[in-house]
């Protein structure tokens, strides 16, 4: 669709290690405000669309729309404006927003019905119900609202993480080390349970050293690392903000 | 793009938390404790076939103040080179580019955890005075703690009594023109060595504890501390030791209570908990106490003098005496000798009544 806003970053360059779409989303500088908006979007559609399902109990079609339009307003009307970073968290305020996106559903539905809406964003809602159906829905239908935002947070650091894996196989790709994401993707991506291969069943399979192997998850996870506390960064305004985030992410005990 | 699941997530968090020591001599063991800056975890020095202790930030630190604050401390310990302080061995940046240095690996507990299980108050008392050599040592090479608590405090099997926790110590003024003292040379490590700036610690900050900290480092005077904000937390730290029981009122800042005032009622409410303990030590930990720090003892030595003094039966600067506090107290320090005069005084009196009749 020529209206399609594409979404997600694909280019496998990484942003400056200092560079805050939080802040830059309110740029003067529009393919600055752009690229902003493409990283909070990638980072938190999923989350929101979510939430939406499990807190509101919406059906998809319905949770599809509202995530549409609520981040049409984010690009399009600046409703992150009014966001203040000294106050609250982004996943806050964009929590905030969708629900009073949500309780203005009616008035909303009907003005995308007459097509009140041009721009369309290009998101992969398949691959998010899909994900859904990995959560416990029941246990958290009538949760409270600490769980629910519990649930939030961990869906956020899911999408970021996510994010960081594919941004790691794109590095690893461009690096000629498709061996070190494959070691890295069998050994902490995939699920088995209390069972993982050992380094010597690696080393095995694919035909290198015991101690290539160490090297190679070595490097995977330190540029893992990297790539989700960068991509974190992008997502905080300040040094602050970031540190804290960055131990709720990582699971670090707080200070 | 694959979905993650909670497992998933679970072992890429863990995988990033620990450091990577990938290219250094260290493998790591285990993590054994963690702090505001960072974490401490045991490790083995394949070279020296030893155990170490290594302290690493948690998270990179892009602009550089906690970085510089661990090599800061780092450097800080490397020149206080005192049985009652924990050596250095290393300090550096590692591939992940967290800064970390590595010290001895002190095997102990920590004093808050120990102390109640001492009994004995001389024993306590002759920990307290290793903790005021230590103190009195870093004060001598011009610099403060800052932070002297039980939880800072290992003691260890055979006694070995070391402060430890010197993230947040300053260098006094009269040493800040010591280049050594204030940028002193990086340490030859394996690993890339991250370069140290002075660190001052802006007026009204406030680096402490709550209950340990003297009133006007609560209030943020940072440029007026001295010797004597260390000894008020000395005082504390004897207070603590003579009554070991969890402090009632213990709060965090900005919790209702102002920073000044919050010192202020540690410092007094605590005295409650002590009526049993020996007057002469209850005032000791007084006069340490004392709000006003011009009533304070001048000098740790000074402190640590009055604590040796009272071990010895003697009297103590901090507690004036009366005549029968004066016999009190000789006839504590000579209780024996009296003890045995008045034996022999019964028998020679028993033995005269005895063979007049």
């Amino acid at each position: 669709m020529a209206d399609d806003t594409s979404i997600g970053a694909g280019s496998g360059k990484f942003p400056a290690t200092r560079w805050s779409a939080v802040l830059a989303a309110r740029s003067g500088d529009p393919a600055e405000r752009s690229r902003a908006l493409e990283a909070i979007v990638a980072a938190y559609w999923k989350p929101v669309y979510k939430y939406i399902r499990i807190r509101w109990g919406k059906s998809n079609e319905d949770a599809k729309d509202l995530t549409q339009e609520l981040f049409v307003r984010v690009i399009e009307k600046g409703t992150l404006d009014g966001f203040n970073p000294a106050k609250a968290r982004l996943r806050t305020f964009l929590r905030v927003c969708v629900d009073h996106l949500v309780a203005n559903d009616a008035k909303s539905a009907k003005r995308l019905k007459r097509g009140g809406e041009a721009v369309h964003l290009s998101l992969d809602f398949p691959a998010a119900e899909a994900e859904l159906a990995h959560a416990n829905v029941s246990a958290l239908a009538g949760a409270s609202p600490e769980t629910i935002e519990d649930f939030l947070e961990k869906e956020f650091i899911r999408s970021l993480f996510a994010l960081a894996v594919e941004h790691l196989r794109q590095l690893c790709e461009q690096r000629g080390k498709q061996v070190h994401f494959r070691l890295f993707q069998i050994y902490d991506l995939e699920e088995r349970g209390a069972e993982r291969p050992g380094y010597a069943e690696l080393a095995v399979k694919f035909k290198i050293a015991a101690t290539d192997v160490t090297n190679h998850l070595a490097f995977a996870r330190r540029e893992f690392r990297r790539i989700a506390l960068e991509k974190l960064r992008q997502m905080t305004a300040s040094d602050q903000e970031f540190r804290r985030e960055a131990r709720a992410l990582l699971g670090v005990e707080p200070e | 793009m694959s979905w993650l699941s909670d497992e998933a997530i679970s072992r890429l968090q863990a995988a990033s938390v620990l450091p990577d020591v990938s290219g250094t001599r260290y493998r790591l063991v285990e993590r054994i404790g963690s702090g505001g800056m960072g974490a401490v975890y045991l490790a083995e020095d394949s070279i020296l076939a030893r155990r170490v202790a290594l302290k690493v930030l948690d998270l990179p630190d892009a602009p550089g103040e906690l970085a510089a604050r661990l090599l800061r401390e780092a450097h800080i310990l490397a020149r206080l080179e005192h049985p009652g302080i924990v050596p250095v061995h290393d300090a550096g940046t590692l591939a992940d580019g967290r800064v970390f240095y590595a010290m001895k690996f002190v095997e102990g507990r920590r004093l808050d955890r120990v102390a109640e299980e001492m009994t004995s108050l001389p024993d306590r008392l002759r920990i307290f005075q290793r903790i005021c050599d230590a103190v009195a040592f870093a004060h001598a090479r011009g610099v403060l703690h800052r932070d002297l608590k039980p939880e800072n405090i290992m003691v260890g099997p055979f006694g070995e009594v070391l402060v430890m926790d010197w993230g947040v110590a300053k260098i006094l003024e009269s040493r800040e023109n010591d280049p050594e003292a204030r940028n002193p040379k990086p340490l030859a490590s394996p690993a890339k060595v991250f370069p140290v700036q002075p660190a001052k610690t802006a007026h009204g900050t406030v680096l402490g504890t709550p209950g340990y900290m003297a009133p006007e480092q609560a209030r943020g005077d940072v440029e007026s501390l001295d010797a004597r904000a260390d000894i008020f937390s000395l005082g504390a730290l004897l207070r603590f030791l003579l009554d070991p029981r969890p402090q009632q009122g213990a709060t965090t800042l900005g919790k209702g209570l102002d920073k000044g005032a919050n010192a202020l009622a540690m410092a007094s409410s605590s005295f409650w908990g002590i009526l049993f303990v020996p007057r002469p030590l209850a005032a000791i930990a007084r006069k340490a106490m004392s709000e006003d720090r011009e009533g304070r003892y001048t000098s740790t030595s000074e402190l640590a003098l009055d604590i040796a003094r009272y071990l010895d039966g003697l009297p103590v600067s901090a507690y004036p005496e009366n005549i029968f506090r004066k016999v009190a107290r000789l006839a504590g320090r000579y209780r024996v000798a009296i003890a045995l005069v008045l034996t022999y005084l019964v028998v020679r009196a028993m033995l005269f009544f005895f063979f007049r009749r």
